[in-house]
């Protein structure tokens, strides 16, 4: 900065000091969150001088590192993050002006080729959409990667998650009223036992018909009922098969699993794909329950799912965010 | 390719209303009549003429032939009167009830249907049952039946021709590795079956013959006893060489004593618009005997009448 002789006061100095790192602040958090602050970046860095640059660069150690050769170098894992950041919008964008059927076979695509860490998404799609939804995300599959997606799922993944997750996409649950009589009770005695005898619930045929096979009215009647007959909520008790309990939570409580699954991802720290669910989760949601869920995150977490958003989003992905959700007023 | 034979020029659909109301009317049926209208008309003609006919009399065609019709010729006739997928739904949901339980119809309806008809199918179980097709099959079927018939009536698979050779060798290798432990009901030999496209399991079998020596069905065949493995050979052949498999119930269906009906008209009623004329030519190759002189042979009256018009018979 160029200080012109004469004209400086003590006030001044301490001014501008904080002025600046205001500034460094904001240019900071505008790098920091979900998606980036697109208007301060233009309006503070875009028209900085190179001494204001150069005490940013200073002056942010997670971003820069003083290099042997005397400059302050751009971390490289950093730069790889603020791709991610800067992409956020563009994804958001892309993934809702999709149609639903190719958004879905394109998350459950992304999710087999991520792998296990990202298999509750298969979970979270065959478990939340309805059966035509299902069905439409299935047709979308054999036209977009020519094959279908039972035989992906069941070729990708091993071991005793195979058998529940290759069930769960091939579904095609009844959704009618419910039968005047139903076997919710027995149903809900036989996972109880089946809990109870300690073993391996993922490998129990019965378990896995249950969830797999009958109708999401007749699983939040079985939900209860095991409440009922046991005393504890069933994903509770289905909390050492993370698998199993995403899947209940999925057909039984949806706005408590999506609630969950976006207070993780909002976290400051969280990894690169419990971060993607605040995209995925509002883009797949806002036309169906977003409003819901906004009321069960308040129930569950004592604040607005849109203050959560507003802290912790930037620019013109987190405007696109709460104008999604804002759609239904 | 079909074998139905449909008169040019159609009569209107009113006509034939008004024929088969009269073929129910007063005492007795004219049975004649019904095979001569029902017994020429295709999927698409019939639906119109259900439609019709409830518009016309206030009642459902399939409700005056249950009341009109009796014994195997009813059940012919009502069944070739469903819309396809309601034929399949209700075969399907006859096949998970006690009585008249049968793992391989349920197989059959999988693996012998499109994609897209075994979808419709699912529909219509819905729209008739109330309940999904692959819960009932689940509650209705045990440990490795279980395993292989959920997953194959809930398959919808890719409807390419593309194949790959490499995925082909890796699953023919996969596949004689099971069988040679005997570990028929394994979830890698049951996911290939299950999941991989039509062409893709052709392209695997015809590599397993190639690299082993034996066609797949020849290795599954070491114990004749074995019910699981029996379906396992049906299933393979269903998927393959489904002109074939039908033959073949067909075959054991005549040559059974007294004849299994239920089979015979199963059969005839679903593949009539399908692919009856490769079964029938099938059929005289290996039993050096048409197969409308077999059934004439086998069976009688107006039972025998619906068959052989069903299959393309000509009178002489």
């Amino acid at each position: 900065m160029i200080i012109k002789p004469g004209t400086r006061k003590r006030g001044d100095d301490r001014d501008e000091a904080m002025a600046q790192s205001d500034e460094l602040e904001a240019l900071t958090k505008a790098f920091s969150g979900h998606g980036v602050d697109e208007t301060t970046l233009i309006a503070v860095l875009g028209k900085s001088h190179p001494e204001k640059r150069k005490a940013f660069r200073k002056g942010n150690p997670q971003f820069f590192k003083e290099d042997e050769r005397s400059f302050e170098r751009w971390d490289d894992h950093r730069i790889k993050l603020l791709k991610r950041e800067f992409s956020r919008f563009k994804n958001a964008v892309v993934l809702w002006a999709m149609h639903p059927w190719e958004r879905d076979a394109r998350l459950m695509k992304e999710a087999l080729k991520d792998g296990p860490d990202s298999y509750n998404v298969l979970i979270e799609v065959a478990c939340t959409r309805s059966s035509e939804e299902l069905l439409g995300a299935r047709r979308a599959y054999h036209s977009l990667f020519e094959h279908s997606i039972e035989e992906d799922v069941a070729s990708h993944v091993h071991g005793p998650e195979r058998r529940l997750l290759v069930a769960l996409v091939s579904a095609y649950r009844y959704e009618g009223t419910k039968p005047k009589e139903d076997n919710a009770k027995a149903e809900a005695k036989t996972i109880l036992n089946v809990i109870k005898s300690g073993e391996k619930k993922t490998d129990n045929e019965e378990v896995i018909r249950i969830l797999t096979t009958r109708s999401k009215l007749l699983l939040k009647a079985v939900y209860k009922d095991y409440q009922e007959i046991s005393g504890s909520n069933l994903d509770e008790d289905l909390k050492s098969d993370s698998r199993l309990q995403e899947t209940v939570q999925c057909l039984c409580t949806p706005e408590r699993y999506f609630s969950q699954v976006l207070d993780l991802a909002l976290e400051i720290d969280a990894d690169k794909s419990t971060k993607k669910a605040l995209t995925r989760v509002i883009v797949t949601r806002a036309d169906v329950d977003v409003k819901e869920i906004d009321e069960e995150f308040n129930k569950m977490y004592g604040v607005r799912l849109t203050k959560k958003i507003e802290d912790t989003a930037n620019g013109n992905y987190k405007d696109f965010l709460l104008r999604l959700i804002a759609k239904g007023d | 390719m079909s074998t139905l034979t449909v008169p040019q020029p159609l009569p209107p659909v009113a006509d034939d209303c008004e024929q088969l109301r009269k073929a129910f009317a007063g005492w007795g049926t004219n049975e004649k009549l019904i095979i001569s209208i029902l017994g020429h008309r295709n999927a698409a003609q019939r639906k119109l003429i259900r439609q019709t006919y409830a518009e016309t009399y206030g009642e459902d065609l399939l409700k005056a032939l249950d009341r009109e019709l009796t014994n195997d010729f009813e059940r012919l006739v009502v069944l070739w009167s469903l819309d396809p997928a309601e034929r399949d739904a209700y075969l399907a949901n006859e096949a998970t009830k006690r009585w008249t339980s049968s793992n391989q119809v349920l197989m059959e309806i999988a693996c012998t249907r499109s994609p897209q008809q075994l979808l419709m199918a699912r529909q219509a179980y819905h729209a008739r049952y109330k309940k999904s097709l692959e819960e009932d099959v689940a509650h209705h079927t045990t440990g490795d039946f279980r395993k292989l018939l959920v997953p194959l009536v809930s398959s919808y698979r890719y409807d390419g021709d593309e194949v790959n050779m490499t995925l082909a060798k890796a699953e023919a290798k996969i596949l004689h590795e099971k069988i040679s432990e005997k570990a028929y009901g394994h979830e890698d030999l049951i996911r290939i079956l299950a999941t991989r496209s039509k062409a893709q399991v052709n392209a695997t079998l015809n590599h397993y013959k190639n690299e082993f020596g034996n066609d797949i069905n020849k290795d599954l065949k070491t114990d004749p006893k074995d019910e699981f493995l029996t379906i396992l050979r049906a299933t393979v052949k269903c998927l393959t060489r489904p002109e074939k498999y039908f033959e073949k119930v067909l075959r054991l269906a005549i040559n059974k004593r007294g004849t299994d009906e239920g089979a015979l008209t199963r059969v005839v009623a679903t593949r009539a618009e399908v692919d009856m004329k490769f079964i029938s030519e099938e059929y005289q190759r290996r039993n050096s005997i048409p197969l409308d002189r077999a059934i004439v042979k086998d069976t009688t009256g107006d039972y025998e009448k619906m068959l052989l018009a069903l299959i393309g018979h000509v009178e002489a």
